[in-house]
This record gives structure tokens, sequence and C-alpha cells, in this order.
């Protein structure tokens, strides 16, 4: 599922990140904002009168905010944490 | 201030750096630029607990040392000792927020690694407490082998042991270290950033956020849009309802200083230039300090807060609409104050065209030195009653009203002009909006008011130079040459200033402007405001001793001079006005050259012209 279709407040994981659909330093930036493969993550608000605006969800301990562009390029997954990378484990 | 040991305050941005840099040197700051870039130096000084005076250095929040602004380049520079026009810091404070350790120790570990003498801030301790979390800054200390401090910047915690820590490290490195340039893989820095930050968590217990609270309302579709404009709104009609009170006090002491002069002084040049030309001119636009002071506190609250970037936030959409970033948003938002700190916020925009069309229309916001024109107009021309809404006692001011459908125009103007020039000049593809949303604060009031008192200052700095020295020049040209004691002829219209504002006005007349608006849209190109010292002296040089005697107002000489069409044609143009040389200059200098200046004058002339003759017409059709 992409972020763009995550249902607000349901907790979720990045599952993979379409780097090549950002520019270099849109997906920079994306990075420094602890966005990566494993990263927790939650729709927060979708913005815009008629919900076309950009997107707001917690990663990790931090509320960012982002075009539907950019979340389209995400991929989540809900349901328990598995399989993912070892940096991850509590 | 050279020889002093330099020490560079470092973080991500909402670290609540700035609070840090407030609460350790007070009020004793400088606020300049670096040579070359327009980008502020924020400095200032406080003592060691020896009394040692240490300059400290607030560079620009940054995520990374690898720059995507020429905000952050400035950063990556002065750490690495590259930034011309400044030396290397002798030390580095790393400012982390303690709520949000894996991001921030990242760019603290980057920094670290540089090989500077480093202190690490644990900042908003309280906060991350707030949310349930508890933080062992000793663990953290023995990871990342550099001293560790809690502090909560904003309640002045941790800064007695943050100037014992610098002491011995100043102490114990007296000998320069080179940084080195060397650049760790980001995938590394994360996962280590990731374990200590682990590592060093005592407990975290998920807690009711204050923020996501917030939130629910003030980002939702709807009611966070409602919310927005009615911050708007009570903004600007507090600029009116609160400021009645101080205003009348200081246009009290004005009239007294004219007058103590005047009885002082025998009548003659020296005479009528104290008191036509420099305390009518100046004073009528120290009156507005009060005004600009409580838009200053709304725009600093909003700032403050962690409010501003909801309202990009809610804002993107239309942005994107008309082809700007929501990005976008903030800058236009602080231009309200004034245009060329708004046009210097831009830098923030990644996206060249984005950015050059967001400076293009940064002057269309109605800037502060627009509101003394606005205020005396207003004042003069529109009844201050009150309006009832249809529904219950509740009232809103039609001052108020007029003053808040003015910003309304400027701002849609400019939306309409961004659509038009990302549709022309400007093309290109849209650029995006990639925001951190930082937790909502209660600023400290501290804080607020030194922002407040820096504006005080460069107004009323203005007020004693650009405008003073306008107004006398403006003064000198009304005055001279003296018209004949009996010749039949106005003094204004004998003077140089007056035969220059006639020819003018053969171009004016159409939209409804008379000679004395002529006249002042002249000086009016220094300073905005000075359009409101410039009409002062004009009816003040051309009363005649009756009226001179009835000691009247600017506003009350207005209404009698000018027709309702010509009032309003005058506040349309000054919603479009060509904007003051300071922003032309700020503009050049952001853009590289005179091409996009010398473009936003001559469209901004276009789109006032058109403005004030359509108003003209239209009142003058409408019989008003």
């Amino acid at each position: 599922m992409r972020l763009t279709d995550l249902p607000l407040r349901q907790p979720a994981y990045v599952d993979l990140i379409d780097w090549n659909a950002l520019s270099a330093s849109d997906g920079q930036r994306l990075r420094e904002f602890g966005l990566c493969e494993g990263a927790s993550v939650e729709a927060l608000h979708h913005g815009g009168l008629l919900g076309r605006g950009p997107i707001a969800c917690k990663v990790g301990r931090m509320t960012i905010a982002m075009r539907r562009n950019h979340a389209a390029a995400i991929t989540v997954r809900t349901g328990p944490q598995d399989g993912l990378r070892a940096d991850d484990e509590a | 201030m050279t020889g002093l040991p330099l020490i560079a305050l470092v973080g991500n941005p909402n670290a609540g750096k700035s609070a840090l840099f407030n609460a350790l040197t007070g009020a004793r700051q400088k606020l300049g630029n670096y040579p070359g870039v327009t980008v502020e130096r924020k400095a200032g000084r406080f003592s060691l607990s020896d009394g040692r005076p240490i300059e400290l250095v607030d560079l620009p929040g940054t995520y990374s040392l690898n720059p995507t602004s020429p905000d952050e380049q400035v950063t990556r520079d002065v750490i690495l000792g590259k930034q011309a026009g400044e030396r290397l810091p002798d030390a580095l404070v790393v400012v982390v927020d303690a709520s949000n350790l894996d991001n921030h120790l990242r760019f603290a570990l980057e920094l670290i690694a540089l090989g500077l003498p480093t202190i690490v801030a644990l900042n908003m301790v309280d906060l991350a407490t707030r949310d349930g979390l508890e933080l062992d800054a000793h663990i953290l200390s023995r990871e990342l082998g550099v001293p560790v401090i809690s502090t909560v910047a904003v309640r002045k915690r941790g800064l007695d042991h943050l100037r014992t820590e610098l002491e011995s490290m100043l102490d114990a490195n007296a000998g320069r270290v080179r940084p080195s340039g060397e650049h760790r893989d980001f995938e590394g820095l994360r996962q280590e950033a990731r374990r200590i930050a682990r590592s060093a968590i005592v407990r975290e217990t998920p807690s009711r956020r204050l923020t996501a609270a917030v939130d629910r309302v003030a980002l939702h579709p709807t009611a966070g849009l409602i919310l927005l404009l009615a911050l708007l709104f009570v903004m600007f009609q507090a600029v009116y309802a609160w400021s009645e009170a101080p205003i009348a006090m200081i246009e009290g002491l004005v009239t007294s200083a004219g007058d103590a002069v005047a009885a002082t002084l025998p009548d003659g040049l020296l005479r009528s230039f104290l008191v036509d030309g420099v305390i009518n001119g100046v004073g009528s636009v120290i009156t507005f300090l009060p005004q600009i002071l409580i838009l200053f506190f709304f725009i600093l609250m909003l700032e403050a807060t962690g409010y501003m970037v909801r309202a990009a936030f809610l804002m993107d959409g239309l942005m994107a609409r008309v082809g700007l970033s929501g990005r976008a948003f903030i800058p236009l938002l602080s231009s309200f104050a004034c245009a060329v700190p708004g046009i210097m916020a831009t830098r923030t925009i990644s996206d060249p065209k984005d950015r050059l069309t967001t400076i293009l229309i940064a002057p269309l916001m109605t800037c502060s030195a627009r509101l003394p024109v606005y205020a005396v107009i207003i004042g003069a021309f529109i009844p201050a009653r009150t309006v009832a809404l249809g529904f219950g006692p509740l009232g809103i001011g039609l001052q108020g009203l007029v003053l808040f459908c003015l910003y309304i125009s400027g701002i849609v103007g400019a939306m309409l002009a961004a659509l038009v020039l990302r549709r022309t000049v400007t093309k290109g593809a849209s650029g995006g909006f990639l925001m951190e949303m930082p937790k909502y604060q209660w600023p400290r009031p501290q804080d607020i008011i030194l922002g407040l008192w820096q504006r005080a200052v460069i107004f009323l700095k203005r007020a004693g130079t650009i405008i003073f020295t306008s107004t006398v020049i403006l003064w000198m040209l009304l005055s001279f040459p003296k018209a004949p004691e009996h010749g039949g002829v106005s003094q204004v219209n004998y003077s140089v200033a007056g035969r220059i504002a006639n020819g003018l006005n053969v171009v004016l007349e159409p939209i409804g402007f008379n000679r004395d608006i002529s006249l002042a849209l002249i000086p009016a190109m220094a300073a905005r405001e000075v359009a409101v010292s410039a009409l002062a002296t004009v009816y003040s040089l051309d009363a005649d001793e009756d009226e001179a005697k009835l000691e009247r107002s600017l506003g009350d000489r207005l209404k009698d001079k000018w027709p309702l069409p010509t009032a309003l044609a005058f506040l349309a143009w000054f919603v479009f006005a060509p904007q003051c040389i300071s922003t032309i200059a700020v503009t050049r200098r952001e853009t590289n050259g005179w091409k996009w200046p010398l473009f936003m004058i001559g469209y901004l002339f276009v789109l006032a012209y058109a403005a004030a003759g359509l108003t003209y017409w239209t009142a003058t059709v409408a019989g008003l």
C-alpha cells in the first residue's frame, strides 16, 4: 500500500521507498527526516479542503509534512514488524 | 570582537537553538550579514563563570553537512572554517532535541567526527518528559565521547553547567584543531545514532501528546482553515483595537514637542524646519510604532509557538494550485512584516523557479511600512463604527474590516500574479513541500519581548535615518524658492517639489490623484511610510495661520482636501505600490542582477496604476 492510501492513525512501517521517483535533494531531505525502509510511520492528517493537499505523518518521533507525489513514492505495510533490518529491532 | 573565543551553536532546525542563544546572550546580540551572501549572521556575547567574554554565533539550522540551501551552506562553511568573514569556531555547541534523538544524534555524530571541541546540549528535556521519555545524559556522553548537558533553554535550566563545561573545554584546547572534511556514510551514521539513542532511553511510556491533540483541530481541513482565518482576522482587528491608547499618547508627545519648539523659537526658517519638517514629518511616522509592534507580536508568536508551519501545511493545497510551494507561505507571511526579511527567507525554497516567483510576489504582501499609510487614510475616511454581524450583539470594527480587505486584496493579487508568472516568465515544474512540523511550545515571554525590541529599534532607526533624511530633503524642496508674499501662489505650488509634482500629476491625474499625492509618492520610494510624513509636511507648510492654530491632525486635513474616491484610489495604489528601495536592493542581491528587480518594479507599477484607476472610476461612478 502506498503512504497516500494509508488510513489515518493506523501505525505502519515503510516497506520500500522508490528513491528514483524523488529528486536528489528531496530524497536527501526525506532521509534526513528519518525516512528509510523499516521506519515506523503513521499518517496523521490530510491537508487541503478537497483532500488534494499535503499529508502530515509521524515518522519515528517526528512529524513531517509532504506532498502527495512524495507520499506516493513510499510503500508501507501495516501489521507486525517482522523481516525488517537488524538495526530496527528494539 | 575578533579577539574573543568564538563558539558556534549548531543543530537541526527546531532543536531550540535560538532559544538557547537568547538564553545565553540575552539582549547582547548583533544582527548582521555574511559577506557576499544574504544569510543573516546572528552573534552575541556572554560571559563564562570566571567573567571571560565569549562570542557566540547562532548558525542556521540544518539537517546535515550536505547543504541544500544557501543558509545550510553557510553553516557548513563556518564549521569547516571556509566561510568568508568568519573565523573557525573554537568550539561547537551541538543542540539536539531530547525527544528526537534518532534524528538529531545523526547530525551530532557527523559534527563530532569533525574533531572540533564539542559539547552536546540535550535541549528541551522538559518536553521529552512531557511525552513520556526519560533519558540518561551520562550514557549519552559516554557513547558520544563528548560532554552532554541537559538543558531547557526556555527556562534557563542547565545554562550554568554549560558555561562551566565550555570553560574547561576552552582551557583544555588552547591549540587549534583543523576540522577534517571527511564524510561518513549516511546509513552508518543513522544506525549508530539509533543505537546510541536506544541506549540512552531509560524509560519510554506512550503518553497523550499535547501536539497531536491540538493538531487534530489545527490541521483539520475545515476547522483548521477557519482557525487560521480567525487568527489572521483577530490579528488585524488587534492592530487597531489595541493601538488606540499608545498612539494617542505618542501623538500627544509629538504635538507638545512641536508646541514647545514653536513657543521658544521665533517665526522663521529654523522653526519651520524643526516643526514642519522634523517633528511633524518624523513624528507622523513614529506614531505607528504601536501598530507595527502589535503586528510583529502576532507574527513572532505564530513562529515561536510552531503554528506557522501548520499554516503553511493548510495553505499548501492553494499554493500548489497557483504553482507555488507551501514553503512559500512562510516567507510570504513574514512579508506582512517587511518584504526584505521575507525575500531573504525564500532561500529555504530549493526550486529556483519557485523561489523567484515567491520573491516577485512578496512585495504584494502588505508590509508594516504600508500600515501607516493605510491607517491614516482609513482613520480619516472610514467611519469608526461597528458593523453588526447579523446575530447577537457582536459587532466588528468597520476600520479593521477595511484594513483586513486591503490585506486580502494584496494576497489575492499575489496569488493571481503567481498564477500568471508561473505560466509565463517563471514557467517550470512545480516544486515540493517537505517540512518538519515542530512540537507546539509556549514561547518564553523574554524571547518575544527581545524580538519586539529588535523590531522597534530597526523601525526607529529607519525613522531616524531614511525617513528623517527624505523628510528633510522634501521640506527643503518644498520651502524653496520662497513664494512671493502677496503673489496669490501657494508656497507648495511655487516650490521646486511642487513644480516636479505638477509635472508628474499629468500622468497621475487620470487615476484621481492630486498634486499632493504625486508629491508624496516620490519620497515614498525610499520607504513607504514616508508618504505619510510627506503629506504631513506638505499640509503643515501649506496650512495658513488660522488653520495652523487649530492644530488639526493630518487625518482631518486630508478629509477636507481629498474626495473619497481619491482616498480609495490612494489605498488601492498602495496595495500594489512599487516597493521601497530596500526591497529592490534585496531583490537584486537575491537574484544576482538587475533583470528581475526591474521586472518587478515594472509589473507592480502597472498593477498599482490599474488598480488605483479602477478604484477611482468605480467609486466616482458609484457616486461616493
